[in-house]
Formats: C-alpha cells, structure tokens, sequence
C-alpha cells in the first residue's frame, strides 16, 4: 500500500487556500440526496454533523451517550488555541503552527499543523458568535492567558470549563439542526463495526443500547468523531464510557492506525487512592504556576509532610530543571515524578504521588489570590480525597490523557478505507508525539466545523446519483458478525468481572508501555496481553443477554478490542526505537535524561494495517519531510 | 380563520392562561390586587382604636364609595366582584396547577427530603385554601351577618366587639390571620419572581419587602382580637 | 464500612419496580458514591445476579450524566456535589442508603435507576442556540460584551443538564434548567435578535414535555450541583412575559 497523503503543493501558507479553492462543490439543490453517517458528537463530531446539516445534507448522528451534550469534550478545562495576537504579543499563524509542531516533536505534516493554525482565527469567531462565553477583560474584549509553557498569551478559556463551554456551542448548533429535521440524532446507539465493500465505506452496523437490537445504517459516507483510547490503560482522565471500538472495528476493515503508540501522560492528576477507583481526576496545570513540587529526600519517609524539614526536601524539578523549574513541559514533568515515585520516595497512602505544594505562595501572594486563582481546584480536591491543601500539600500524579494516534487520515481527513473521514481525537493528524496544551479542542473544532464539510463534500461529488441501502451482501455479513461477538461474549460465562480483566490489562500497559519504555518490558507485555486476552475470552462473566440493556456486555465489548489495541501499541512502542514527544524509550535518551529522536530513522509516521487474526500487522510508513522548518532538539535546562 | 380574527383577543388570553407560566402570572397579579386589599382593609381596621364613631364613620365612607355617579353601595359591591374574582382566579389557577405538577410525578418517592424548604412554602396549598374557607365564613360573619350572634347591620364596631369578646371566634381568626402571614410571606417573594423582577441590587429587597409587608398585615390584623380579648378595646 | 442499600430495582420503562435491599461492606470511605456501585455490581455479578444498572460517564462531576436520588435529596447530602464527585467518607459506618431514580413524567425510567432525558435536549432544540452559519460568523471582538455580562451567561451556561432540579422540585418543575439554557444566550448581544422567539418557544416546550409548574421553592438551586441561581427563573418570565406581550 503506497500512502498517498495528498498534501497539496506549493507555499505553507497557501496551500490550504489553494486546495479548498480546487475541491469539488455539491449544489445546495443535491445536497439532501446525499446521506452522511457521523459518528459521535463530541466537538468534532458535532460540531461536523450540525455544519453537514445546515449545508442541506442528510445527516444521521449516533452517540453512546444519552444527550450528545454528554461527549466527553465536556471535559476539558483549560483552554483552546487561537493565533490572534490580541494581546500584542507578537503571535501568528505561523508561530502557533511553529510551537505546534515543535511540541509534537517534529512527528506530524507540516502542512496539516499550518492549516490547524490558520483555521484557529475563524474558530473563535465561530464560537463567540454561538454564544460561548470566553472570559474577557473589562473593556468586554476576550481575554488571553498563557498556557502551556508557551511564551505568547494566546488561549482562550472560559474559566475552568471551557471544553464544556464549546461542546454547548456545538451541541446548540446540532440541537438547531435536529429540529429542522436536517440531522436524525440516535443517542445510547454504539457503533459496532463498518460495513465495507470494495474498500469503500458503506454504513455502520450498531447496537441499540435500551433494546439491544443490533441494526445496519448506509450512507454514502461515514464520518468517525469517537474520540481517543486512553482508557486502554483502565484509569486515565477519561470518560468511562471511551472507547476504541468504533475506530479499531474500521481499522480490521481495512483503515490504516497510525502512531497507536502516541499517548499523552498528563501530569498534574489526583494519585489512585484504592483497588476500586474507576478514574483518574485531572486537576489545571495552573497549579504548577504557583505550587512547588516535591519528595522527601529519604525513601521509606513516615512522617506527614509538614513534619519534614526543609533540608529533607527533594524540589526535584526545580534542582534538575532551574531554569523552567516546575513549569517544564508535560511529558519531563511526568516522567521525573515517576523517577521518584519508583524509587520509593513516593507519598501518600499507596506511595504513589509527589506533591505539589501551594504552602510558599501562600505567604508571597496572600492567601486570598491563592484562593481566587485555585480555589475552585483546592475545593475539588478536598472533595475527592477529604484533605485540606491549604495545611497540607496535594498529592498529584501522571495519568493518562489523550491518544496522539489514531485512525491514519490524508490531508482530507480521509483514512485508507474510500469514503470513510476520520476527525478529532480519532484520528493522528496533528499533533504528533506529543500535544500542546489547549491544542485539542482547537483541532476537533477545526476538523469538524472547517475542514471535514469542505473535503467530503469533494468527496460526495463524485458519487452524485447513487442510491445506499442496508440491505446488500455486506451489510448482512457485518450484522451476523456483530452478533456472533455479542454471542461468544455472552457464552463464555466464566468467573470473572469484565473490570477485573480491565483493571489487569491497563496494569500491563501502563508499567510497560506507560510513560517510559524499553524494549524488554514491552517484549514481555507482547507476551502477556495475548495471555490475558485468551484467559478473558475462556473466563469472562458476562451476564444477561443481549436482547436488552446490559451495560457489562456494553464493557466486554470495548475490553476486548481493548485487547488487540494494547498489543498495537506495544509493538509500535517497539518498533520506535527512538524516544520522542512522550515516547520516550529509556535507551535513548541524552546527558540530560531528554528524549533522543533518531530523525534519520524514525521520521515517519507508522501506518499500521490489519492483516488477519493471528498475523503480525503490517507496517507503512509516510515519510514526513520538513521543508519549512528545521527539526530541533529541544532543552529545557 | 375569520373567527380567530374576531375572537383574538380572548383567545389570546385563553392560550397565555393554558400555559403554566400564564397561570401563575394571573395568580401573582390576582395576589397583588388581594395583597393591596388586605393591606387596606388591615389600616382600616386600626381605626377601631380611635373609637366607635371613627370605625362607624369609616365603614359607612366605603359604602359611600362612589357616590353621587354610583347608587349607595354599589361601589363598593363593584369593589367587592373583583374581589371575588380575584380570588376565584387565584384559586381556580392555583388548583390547576397543583393538579398539573401532580402529573408531572406520576411515581411519587418513596423518600424525598426537601433540602430548605421552610414551612410557609410547604403549607401555601393549605393556608390558600383554608383562607378560602376563611373569607366565605367572615363574610357570612360581618358582612352579612348570618354567622354572626348579635348582628347589628350599621354598626360594626359593635358587630367586631361582640364577636372578638367570645374567646373561639377570636382564636379562629388569629389563627387564619396567621396563615394569612404565612401565605403572604411566602407569596409576596414569589410574586417578584413569577413577574420577573429581577435585579441583583434590589433582589435582596425583595424579601425584605416580603417579610416586612407579611409582618405589618398579621400583626395589624391581629391587633384587634387581642385587644378586645384583653380588655383594651371595648 | 459497612452499608445497608435500599436501590430502586425495575426491570424496564413498563414494569413495576421496588427498592430492593443489599448489605455492602468494606467500602472505602476514599471511593466515589458510584465506584461503591461499581462495587457492589462487581460482587452481584460474582454471585450472578444482575447488576444495577446506573448512568454515569465522566466522574468528574461536568458531564451531567450520572444522578440518583440518595436518601430523598437529587445527587445526596452535599451541596455543590454531583452524584460521581460524592465520596462515601460522607457516610457512616452502618447507615442505611436509600437509592432512587430521578422521578417525572418527562424521565421515564428506562431500567433500575437510569431514565430518559431527552425531555431535555427537545427543550434546547425549541430555541436553545444562536442562529449563526458555520463560517459566517464576524471577528470575535467586533462585538465587546461587557464583562459582567459575560460572566453572568458563564453562569447560566455552567448548567450540566443533569436533571437534579427536575428530580428534586417538590413540583417535578424543570424552570431551572430551561432558565438556564435561556438565561445563558438571552443576556449576551449575540443572543438578542431571537431572545423573544426563545423564551417563548423553550418554555412552550418545557410545558410540553409534561414538567410541572415553578411554586419560587428554590430546592432546585439547592441540590443543583452547579449552584445555579433561581434569579435565571426569573429572568426567563419576563423574556417569556414580553414575548407573550409582543404576540410571540
């Protein structure tokens, strides 16, 4: 398979102009022959099914959820990226296209990251003109903060919700569609499988998750907004109903997954605080500004923290780092925490936090602007672990955030399978190794309001006139196979819990394929993972049947593509064998303990394709070449 | 078509009344119209302190009311219907509400703790409809008289203090006048609300209002059975 | 600790349902109010009974999805706090737990304590959005929006949509969340040329859909998670009072 990823020549700047001023049209008159299936409604997802149908197509969205309000985009806090320059700063398309890709560890395509930047401006626009009220100054103009390490202020947030702010934009819009009867919304419907013919999309087949009737949907294109896979490692950040099912489904029927490997450890999370926990809480990455993080200097260290001196302390990334101190980027952040953590000077009840100390600030700024800058933080904290942090220091470890990697989509959002777009979390495209934050919000909006609508609409031109229907071959095939799975699963009626086999998978991934990697932990995950897979398949309870509501078999499900997806990552962590964003493979590091990339080897994208049960995936690769900037290594000494 | 086009203006009474929000504006104006009344009425009925000729005088004014374009009394009949309606409004909107927000929950709870929900907004459908009850039986008992022991039509100084001088009549209305207190506490607030009178400056005023205006109607009301039980008036 | 669990237990919408009594123990004061659930789902299943099927999905308290009645109060004892951001710490050692659904006409119970709330999403698809094209949108600061005002639409538009108002309001009364949804467009400039239309047509369909009428008890503010001020109610009877006015 040759990778054609259709970048469009000619000047960085231009080339998204140019391409979108080349793309076929489809006639406001032969848009509603036309049916376009979206799958999931987060940011991308609706943010692209209500622009689909207010453009006039036929438009049917699904989600697991009960509301599309729900998606787990709701979730984000901190901000979205948009290279206005309002504060005067110096900012442009280009710098925040640079940061970008510079952040990403020089492992995504120019041309997508540059196009992601330019769109940034009219998503902003977009969003304040819905009504999503961004924080602003007291002239009544928005407001700015500096995110990220980044050295112009240029996110805009509003308050600590804005994630839940823009998904409200979006959810308005399709809400507005859905009344006009442009888009047909089926909420607590999972997508189980795609239907493909001729390597070209042809519907869905999923499950009703009230009746559990198993029913196929055609279209004359399939667009998957399913958001990432961070839950591959049991407890991340996300939502407990993410999941990888619909994009690893299409990635058996033929689309290729790119860079499975590329998972962003967030590091500013509430530790694990038992057996039992379902999530991981992230708290702002604010916190870092004024809180100071440390361990004792003694491993096995009894005492409460306000009992250790200040000689037995270990302000380990202010003593490493002096320059960025606290404030070093994610991924260094994450990885030192887990150097200590393993080391034993761990702290908290399981040994498996750092902490994170606001008490300096306190004295410096007042308590009254600590409390009006985190209190929001602070309190959400006392509720989760009943202490106070104002007496004593929070307890914050990394976890799982976002899934870099995805479904391998060309400059059209379009993955190897004909007619199937892939966007938002879904896919690889933008960031690379490694993510910047308030990056994530900025693409699913990008893909779903500006990019998707203009490159399927190409797309759907050149199949004006044919009819869709669920009732071919295929469509027969794909259903029986569905509920063949739901059938086996159902069968096995072994002894253990769905979460138990859950809770052990996510172990292996994360102490192997977690925040650092070597090759031999990964070798013996590679022997594990199937181990654990045969024994959930010989050993799993899953009780009830399929002909109704059953939120196990819901879980079994997605444990079990769970499965397959955690050995792809393994074997891509493998392959890598080069550290880079927040890959980072323990061999290869430099003096300094920072990620070596290897570009004369490793820059390229790893596309890898399903091949059969049983088989070794096939790898791809898409050079990525750099013609306008020059790869750096980046130091934050 | 023509009869919507003729019919428009009750009709688009009727629609805004079938709506919920319709029902409850009628009920807070209704409620600001029986409000004013029992305030007037309440300053009124001080004047039973300044003896019985001035309480005499007063009554016999209101009955004047009107005069020379209106008949003796009538005036105060016309006065008396929008009253009534009044309350009839009142009581017919709040009935269909309360049978609405029934259907609203069909399953009750089998435990459901109001987190502060104080008495008088728990008691407000009873006091309301107690009150109704209430207003029948005052005006059979002073207005008309059939309720009363020693009626005496153009005298009702002496009509109040013959009433209030025996201890139960005297209980039955401070305990309906404290429901009233308690109605109109709850009422008075809510009425800003349902109308839409919202200013975060003045909201705090709001119940203030609420709870000055509840105070001052009760205890002027309540001021005259106690006077008379206790010897004050006579 | 241990726990005495008294949970709403219905097989589908049409079936009868009752509360049905479990004893848990060794819940960890540290876990979540729905990891306790998770928990004594995992041990049902060990038993191969049936678990009890709840609604929950992001346990951060900002999807809006999960909400139970927890001994008669929508999301339990503490203020501010949805049902996932509840720990058992806020519970005894032998308490007894009394777990129900959302109740009103308009969230039917679809099994045990989950219900449908699509009540919900109809009533933002009645006039919930601005009317603006994906691309047509002008430069975000051509239109400065004072700052009070912006952060009082931040307020409303806080709401998470996640019934506890409806579930706690002695009346079944749904005026907090539409206030809200209303509340949060109807005061920015972006809002106003369909402000009227909106009032008008979100507060029809909340009628609609079968909620009850407001009697200002203000347990909806109380329970609302997101502390939601009953001064949008307000609000939204005037916008709806000058539609009806306008012959909207």
């Amino acid at each position: 398979m040759n990778l054609q990823s259709k970048i469009p020549a000619g000047p960085l700047a231009d080339k998204w102009t140019n391409h979108r001023d080349h793309l076929k049209l489809v006639s406001p008159a032969n848009r509603r022959k036309f049916k376009i299936i979206v799958v999931g409604s987060g940011l991308a997802g609706g943010a692209a099914a209500a622009s689909f149908g207010e453009m006039g197509y036929n438009v049917e969205c699904f989600c697991f959820q009960d509301s599309p309000r729900r998606a787990h985009s709701i979730a984000a806090q901190g901000g979205i990226n948009a290279a206005k320059n309002y504060r005067n700063d110096g900012d442009s398309i280009w710098r925040l296209f640079y940061d970008t890709i510079k952040g990403g560890d020089f492992r995504a395509r120019e041309a997508n990251v540059y196009r992601l930047a330019e769109v940034s401006l009219e998503i902003i626009d977009q969003a304040v003109a819905q009504g999503v009220p961004f924080a602003r100054e007291y002239g009544g103009l928005l407001d700015n903060r500096s995110f990220g390490g980044a050295q112009v202020a240029r996110t805009f947030y509003a308050r600590g919700q804005t994630g839940q702010q823009l998904l409200l934009g979006a959810y308005q819009a399709l809400a507005k569609q859905i009344a006009a009867g442009t888009v047909k919304m089926t909420p607590r419907t999972e997508m189980l499988d795609l239907v493909v013919e001729d390597n070209r999309a042809q519907g869905i087949v999923v499950r009703d998750m009230i009746t559990g009737e198993v029913r196929s949907h055609a279209a004359h294109t399939v667009v998957l907004a399913t958001g990432g896979y961070s839950n591959v490692y049991n407890l991340s950040t996300n939502a407990i109903g993410c999941n990888t099912t619909a994009i690893w489904r299409a990635y058996r029927r033929g689309a290729l997954f790119a860079n499975p490997s590329f998972g962003q450890i967030h590091p500013t999370c509430i530790p694990q605080a038992g057996e039992h926990q379902s999530k991981l809480t992230l708290m702002s990455e604010s916190l870092r500004n004024d809180g100071r993080i440390w361990v004792p200097m003694k491993t096995d260290e009894t005492r409460a923290a306000g009992q250790i001196p200040e000689s037995e302390r270990d302000y380990f990334l202010e003593r490493k780092y002096p320059a960025f101190g606290n404030l070093v980027p994610r991924d260094v952040a994450s990885r030192n925490a887990k150097t200590v953590v393993d080391e034993g000077r761990g702290v908290g009840p399981m040994k498996n936090g750092v902490y994170l100390d606001v008490a300096d600030a306190i004295p410096r700024l007042g308590r009254e602007t600590i409390e009006e800058r985190y209190g929001n933080l602070i309190e959400m904290y006392q509720r989760i672990t009943g202490e106070n942090a104002y007496s004593t220091p929070m307890r914050i470890f990394p976890a799982p955030h976002y899934t870099m990697g995805g479904l391998w989509v060309d400059y059209n959002l379009m993955s190897t399978i004909d007619g199937l777009f892939v966007i938002g979390e879904a896919n690889f495209s933008d960031h690379g190794a490694n993510r910047l934050g308030a990056s994530a919000l900025m693409q699913g909006l990008a893909d779903g309001y500006f990019i998707a609508p203009y490159t399927v609409a190409n797309y759907l031109s050149a199949h004006l006139g044919e009819e869709v229907g669920a009732s071919g071959d295929a469509f027969r095939r794909t259903a029986e196979e569905v509920r063949q799975r739901t059938e086996k699963l159902l069968a096995v009626n072994g002894s253990r819990s769905v979460d138990s086999f859950h809770r052990e998978l996510g172990r292996i991934v994360w102490d192997d394929c977690g925040m650092e990697r070597v090759a031999q932990g990964m070798q013996q995950a590679l022997a594990k993972i199937p181990a654990l897979r045969d024994k959930f398949h010989q050993d799993v309870r899953v009780l009830g049947s399929g002909a109704e509501l059953n939120q196990e078999l819901e879980r079994a499900g997605r444990v079990a593509d769970y499965f397959d997806l955690a050995e792809l990552m393994c074997r891509d962590a493998l392959h890598r064998d080069e550290s880079c964003g927040c890959h980072f493979r323990a061999e290869h590091q430099t003096d300094e303990g920072e990620a070596l990339r290897h570009d004369d080897q490793f820059s390229y994208v790893a596309a890898w394709e399903h091949v059969g049960d049983g088989q070794e995936p096939r790898m791809h690769k898409e050079e990525l070449s750099f013609e306008f900037v020059q790869p750096s290594q980046r130091s934050y000494k | 078509m023509e009869m919507v086009a003729t019919s428009r203006p009750a009709n688009w009474f009727l629609a805004f009344y079938r709506s919920a929000l319709g029902k409850k504006t009628v009920m807070a104006l209704t409620g600001i119209v029986l409000f004013g009344f029992v305030f007037m009425h309440m300053a009124g009925n001080l004047k039973i302190f300044m003896g019985a000729e001035a309480f005499n005088h007063y009554a016999e004014f209101l009955r004047a009311a009107g005069e020379p374009i209106l008949p003796h009394g009538v005036g105060l009949w016309m006065f008396r219907l929008v009253l009534l309606t009044c309350v009839a409004l009142h009581i017919t909107a709040a009935t269909q509400l309360t049978l609405q927000n029934r259907r609203a929950r069909p399953i009750a709870y089998k435990c459901l703790d109001p987190v502060q929900l104080g008495y008088a907004e728990r008691t407000m459908r009873w006091s309301g409809y107690l009150m109704g009850i209430y207003i029948i039986y005052h005006l059979l008992h002073f207005t008309v008289g059939t309720a009363h022991r020693d009626f005496i039509a153009v005298n009702p100084y002496h009509n109040v203090i013959s009433a209030f001088q025996f201890w139960p009549v005297a209980a039955v209305y401070i305990v309906a006048n404290l429901l009233l207190g308690m109605h109109l506490y709850h009422g008075l607030w809510s009425l800003f609300q349902t109308l839409g009178c919202n200013h975060p400056r003045y909201n705090p005023w709001r119940r203030v209002f609420a709870v000055t205006f509840s105070i001052v109607v009760t205890a002027g009301f309540l001021s005259v059975p106690i006077a008379v039980l206790s010897g004050l008036v006579s | 600790m241990r726990l005495h669990l008294q949970i709403w237990r219905q097989e589908n919408s049409s079936a009868p349902g009752r509360l049905v009594k479990y004893t848990l123990d060794d819940v960890s004061g540290d876990s979540s109010f729905l990891e306790m659930l998770d928990l004594l789902n995992e041990q049902l299943v060990g038993k191969g009974e049936v678990p009890v099927v709840f609604e929950h999905d992001c346990r951060e308290g900002i999807c809006g999805a999960c909400g139970v009645m927890i001994n008669g109060q929508a999301h339990g004892p503490s203020a501010r706090t949805a049902t996932c951001q509840l720990h058992m710490r806020t519970f005894k050692d032998g308490d007894t737990i009394q777990i129900e659904p959302w109740r009103s006409v308009a969230f039917p119970v679809i099994r045990d304590l989950m219900v449908d709330r699509t009540s919900m999403d109809r009533i933002v698809q009645a006039g919930g959005f601005i009317s603006v094209r994906t691309g047509s949108a002008p430069e975000a600061n051509l239109t400065p929006v004072p700052k009070g005002d912006s952060d009082e639409a931040f307020d409303a538009a806080a709401c998470i949509g996640c019934g506890a108002c409806v579930a706690q309001c002695p009346n079944g009364a749904a005026q907090l969340f539409t206030s809200a949804k209303v509340g949060h467009l109807n005061i920015l400039p972006q809002g106003q040329p369909e402000r009227y239309q909106r009032a008008a047509g979100m507060v029809a369909r909340m009628e609609a859909e079968g909620f009850g009428s407001c009697s200002n008890y203000r347990e909806c503010e109380a329970v609302c998670p997101k502390g939601i001020s009953v001064d949008w109610i307000a609000r939204m009877n005037r916008d709806f009072l000058l539609a009806r006015l306008k012959g909207l």
